[in-house]
């Protein structure tokens, strides 16, 4: 019971579990980034995912990001659900060999003794057709609740992935919530000076999910998912493939909120993400297709 | 020349293998271990993976030549065993014998022979004058074939899906796994088999439990294998941790005075998912316990592979076990406090769920369904319930669902849907029906109509319970008969392995039901449902009926179809009007497969639907019944003869029966035709032989009662009708010439057989019986 009580009595606040995730990666050889400055549903939007994990060039990294979803917004009512809320986000290129025990070292990191805590990988493949991406991995189940997705991608865009990079994505609130011992995301201590999610986050919640649900106006909404999708076309047309895929993030952020307003029907639904794919894929072709040249003389015998 | 020259053109003789006789001795034969260690391997994957490896371990020896015995095959989450006991220590030597030419044949022969074999002169051996390549091949190491065999096995594993990983996936044809291969254990009698694959080179280590053990463990060979996993924490033989979760579980919830919900099924996953399975009890707030039941099972089971129990009264208990893979420190107190905290956030998930959808009565939500299409050809799941809810309300009006209200009826069909824009069925799709029937009851809807709505996909499988209660009864058939209507009439019936709609399925069930006695003409509802089809694709297409009346002018003023004007639209509709005969063809197909294990003769089957006016099954299997007691006696066999006989004649006359039929008046002593489509001639007279006679008097006798009993269903007294028939037409047979000169007999007698044939298919299509 002495180490039960010593969890308990020190667990992390969020942000010193970012800390501690920030300077364990770092310590693994990952670039530590900040989050991109768009809106975007999830980490794995994050060019430095994306569009990184395309071509054969090394890449290791790690960021937190914020992430979006106006259709969970509950007003800040719901305990679980939050319209805005971080992941954690490492992504390693090549996999690694030991991906699993560096994932395991970062569990330990934040606190989680594995002989008192029941870890277990359990099957869940990931896809994202608006990305044209899928891969195989597990989500992570620390007693019996989903922790971290983790993948081993396979295909980017529409591109076998050469060579395999591997995702790792861990829910932070959950985490934090577990690590703490905590029933309600509002009160997770945020630091370790009396600040919690709540007083950063519940207010926020609250007006981002009336604004989400009920203030956006639509009009404007859908004129810039119109705006993005012709400025992702004319960005590919001049070869910045970057500049493209910052506009399909734009263009998929808005048809969540168009989706949130309930204006989009079940038809039109599967209409709009096909745009949303063909803008992602399209920038995830123009970056290969720019940097292709490059990449095959480097790498003699690598095709896209 | 000319003579014969054996064995050179290469297409007689093949080697003949002489395998040498050596005996076995110890020292010849060794144990085999390959572990393919890997990262997690899902728990539903595993059994296929070990079956995979048997047979392709067998396969590769088999193909070498090394004789395997009884194999071990185990599985962890993170490894796959084979172990192979008493292996040869290498392949048997071969003595391949070719035989050539005769010594005495031409130069060229023997010049064909070398080059085939690829020998000269001297090598060759002569035996009575002939020559033989006799070529010796040596046994092959095990060693060598094993490490040749182990890469190959790899390649081919057929996982149901596969990944690449690492540095070497900068090549496309990197290795493929079902996640990524760590290491690989071969050991021969201990002795390493090297080999190499994807990076991996094979050797002695291994690895323990992920938590529980740290480094590498040295494995002599297959003796000290599994007990030295066991002491690194890890049980290796599946069968062992599936019987310590299952009983283990069992006594989990005894100790808490419970009973456990035995489930096979996570017996087998949660072995799968763990190295060292600890099964742990935990509770739950008994507030829950207001939810169904089965959504708690489901929510535990699904999410979260936990079991439930039940108290000793066999009510649900608010309890759950799950499955640990460690043996805690603390003795799985935090896994379970752990356990418990989600297992309570997905259970409020499920009462947020269950209160917010009986906030809205079960009608309004079915309102919702007009936005759900039930197939882009067939409208939407709305359209569906109106026409199901017609249907049944028909079937109770009609009676042919006695005791059946057909205000409950359609009620009942137009809420059975409702459930699927529920957010609990949003959820967990596999409650569809139940939750409508919770929700019904909830709300106060008759018994009758919620146990309709809960029950009317009944029966889904083979051994599930079939509907007896009026309303579900007449709801189930209808949902049943209106999807296969519907995708008949849109030409997506089942073809091959391919029914996306299971729609035989449909079809079983229908059956089923209406075996338990339910009196449907099954074309009076085919009808029905298409006329609903087709008015509704009206609607959707035209707007309403009155549009498409003054679109088209296949109509005339009162609305009624003018059949002298194609209707201009019929190419428009992805409904076609004319699948009847199909689907109940379709029936008759599916009736043969299910009467099949009965013991019912298909052709007996098609026999009756041949008649074409037969589309009561009830009717229809007692038919079939009675006939298949009939062919089986000796009158039954011979009447089938006769009939054959009569029919064959006919045939090769190429008989048609007369414009005007023959059975207006039949005089005493005569027959009267008139001009028939032969052009036989008109009407003659000429008296008739006894055995002709006999005939027609017996069909006079036997065709009223065959008809009064077919009328009555008394189908064996239809048979016995037709047995007296039997001895008449052996008669007739036996005396009397049909193909007289006299065209006014032949004429006649013709007839006469057509009107015995006629008689017997008054009961069934005996030219569909098969023998």
């Amino acid at each position: 019971m002495a180490d039960t009580a010593t969890t308990a009595a020190s667990p992390l606040s969020v942000q010193d579990m970012i800390l501690a995730l920030h300077a364990y990666w770092g310590a693994k050889g990952c670039l530590i980034l900040q989050p991109y400055d768009m809106r975007m549903g999830a980490g794995t939007f994050h060019p430095a995912t994306t569009l990184r994990s395309l071509g054969p060039e090394p890449w290791n990294a790690a960021y937190v990001q914020p992430s979006r979803r106006p259709t969970d917004g509950r007003y800040g009512e719901n305990p679980n659900r939050l319209q805005h809320y971080y992941q954690y986000q490492v992504i390693m290129k090549p996999s690694p060999p030991d991906l699993q025990a560096l994932y395991l070292g970062s569990l330990a990191a934040i606190g989680i003794d594995p002989l008192l805590h029941d870890i277990r990988f359990v099957e869940d493949d990931w896809e994202s057709p608006t990305l044209g991406a899928w891969g195989l991995g597990w989500e992570v189940w620390c007693d019996g609740m989903e922790v971290t997705q983790f993948t081993y991608f396979q295909q980017m865009g529409g591109f076998d992935c050469k060579p395999v990079a591997g995702e790792l994505t861990y829910g932070l609130e959950r985490l934090a919530m577990y690590i703490q011992g905590v029933d309600n995301v509002y009160d997770l201590k945020f630091n370790n000076h009396g600040v919690s999610y709540g007083d950063v986050f519940l207010e926020n919640e609250r007006q981002m999910s009336t604004w989400n649900f009920e203030v956006a106006d639509t009009e404007t909404l859908f004129e810039g998912f119109r705006r993005a999708e012709a400025e992702c076309r004319k960005a590919l047309e001049a070869k910045v493939p970057i500049a493209a895929y910052e506009q399909a993030i734009e263009a998929s952020h808005l048809f969540n909120l168009l989706q949130a307003r309930g204006v989009i029907s079940v038809q039109e639904r599967a209409s709009y993400m096909g745009r949303v794919r063909d803008l992602a894929r399209g920038s995830c072709e123009g970056y290969m297709e720019k940097y292709r040249p490059e990449w095959e003389a480097k790498f003699p015998g690598w095709t896209a | 020349m000319g003579s014969e020259v054996p064995g050179v053109d290469g297409m007689s003789n093949s080697p003949t293998p002489f395998v040498s006789s050596e005996v076995e001795t110890p020292g010849t034969v060794a144990d085999f271990l390959l572990e393919l260690r890997s990262e997690e391997i899902p728990a539903r994957m595993q059994a296929g993976a070990r079956a995979d490896l048997e047979k392709l371990f067998r396969r590769e020896m088999e193909a070498a030549g090394l004789a395997v015995g009884a194999l071990t095959v185990w599985s962890t989450p993170r490894r796959l065993t084979l172990i192979a006991r008493g292996l040869p220590l290498a392949t048997q030597a071969v003595s391949e014998e070719t035989k050539g030419p005769r010594t005495s044949a031409p130069e060229q022969a023997l010049e064909g022979f070398l080059r085939k074999t690829g020998l000269t002169k001297d090598q060759l051996t002569e035996r009575d004058g002939v020559w033989f390549a006799v070529v010796e091949k040596p046994g092959r190491a095990a060693t060598d074939v094993l490490a040749e065999a182990i890469p190959a096995i790899i390649r081919a594993f057929p996982w149901p899906k596969s990944q690449r990983w690492g540095a070497a996936s900068l090549q496309p044809e990197s290795l493929r796994w079902v996640r990524p291969l760590s290491g690989i254990i071969a050991l021969l009698g201990g002795e390493v088999v090297d080999c190499e694959i994807g990076g991996i080179r094979s050797g002695r280590t291994t690895m323990g439990h992920r938590f529980h053990h740290s480094g590498e463990i040295t494995i002599d060979g297959v003796d000290d294998y599994a007990a030295k996993l066991r002491d690194a924490h890890v049980i290796v033989d599946h069968v062992e941790r599936e019987g310590i979760v299952r009983e283990g579980a069992k006594k989990a919830a005894a100790d808490a005075g419970l009973v456990l919900v035995e489930d096979e099924g996570l017996v087998i996953e949660n072995a799968g998912l763990t190295e060292w399975p600890v099964p742990l009890l935990g509770r739950f707030d008994e507030a829950f316990l207001e939810v169904p039941p089965e959504v708690i099972q489901l929510t535990a089971r699904v999410n979260q592979k936990y079991f439930i129990c039940r108290d000793s009264a066999g009510k649900l208990a608010n309890a759950f076990v799950c499955t640990a893979n460690i043996a805690a420190k603390d003795g799985g107190a935090m896994i379970v406090a752990g356990n418990r905290k989600v297992l309570a956030a997905r259970l409020s998930d499920a009462r947020f769920f269950w209160e917010q959808d009986r906030k809205t009565p079960l009608s309004v939500h079915a309102e919702k369904l007009a936005r759900i299409t039930f197939h882009e050809k067939l409208g939407t799941v709305a359209d569906k319930v109106e026409r199901v809810a017609k249907l049944a309300e028909w079937l109770a009006s009609e009676g042919i669902v006695p005791g059946c209200d057909p205000a409950q009826a359609r009620i009942a069909a137009e809420l059975c849907k409702a459930d699927l824009v529920t957010e609990m069925v949003g959820e967990f799709p596999e409650l569809q029906g139940l939750m409508g029937g919770y929700y019904a009851r909830a709300e106060g809807l008759p018994d009758a109509v919620a146990d309709a709505i809960r029950d009317h996909y009944k029966p889904v499988g083979q051994g599930d319970e079939v509907p007896t209660a009026p309303v579900t009864v007449a709801v189930a058939l209808a949902d049943k008969l209106d999807t296969i209507v519907g995708f008949f009439g849109i030409g997506e019936q089942p073809t091959g392995s391919r029914d996306p709609y299971a729609l035989r399925r449909a079809a079983i069930g229908v059956i089923r039901i209406l075996q338990s006695g339910v009196r449907l003409q099954l074309a009076r509802a085919f009808r029905l449902l298409a006329g609903e089809y087709h008015l509704q694709e009206i609607d959707r297409e035209f707007g309403s009926f009155e549009q498409y009346l003054a679109e088209t002018k296949s109509f005339d003023e009162s609305g009624k179809a003018d059949p002298g004007v194609p209707d201009p639209f019929a190419e428009r509709f992805a409904f076609k009007l004319d699948a009847g005969p199909a689907e109940l063809a379709f029936f008759a197909d599916r009736l043969k497969v299910q009467q099949r294990e009965a013991g019912v003769r298909h052709d007996l089957i098609d026999a009756v639907f041949a008649l074409g006016d037969e589309d009561d099954l009830v009717r229809l299997l007692a038919r079939v019944h009675a006939l298949q007691a009939f062919v089986g006696t000796e009158d039954g066999v011979n009447l089938i003869a006769g009939y054959k006989r009569a029919a064959n004649i006919l045939k090769k006359e190429g008989y048609q029966q007369p414009f005007v039929s023959s059975e207006v008046e039949t005089p005493a002593h005569g027959i009267s035709t008139s001009l028939d489509a032969n052009g036989l001639g008109a009407e003659t007279e000429y008296t008739r032989e006894p055995a002709e006679q006999a005939l027609v008097d017996a069909l006079d006798a036997a065709e009223p009662r065959a008809e009064a009993a077919v009328a009555a269903e008394d189908f064996t007294a239809a048979m016995a009708a037709l047995a007296t028939l039997r001895a008449p037409i052996d008669a007739f047979f036996e005396s009397v010439t049909v193909n007289d000169a006299d065209p006014a007999k032949r004429a006649g007698r013709l007839g006469l057989l057509d009107r015995f044939r006629a008689a017997v298919h008054k009961v069934a299509d005996f030219s569909r019986i098969e023998g």
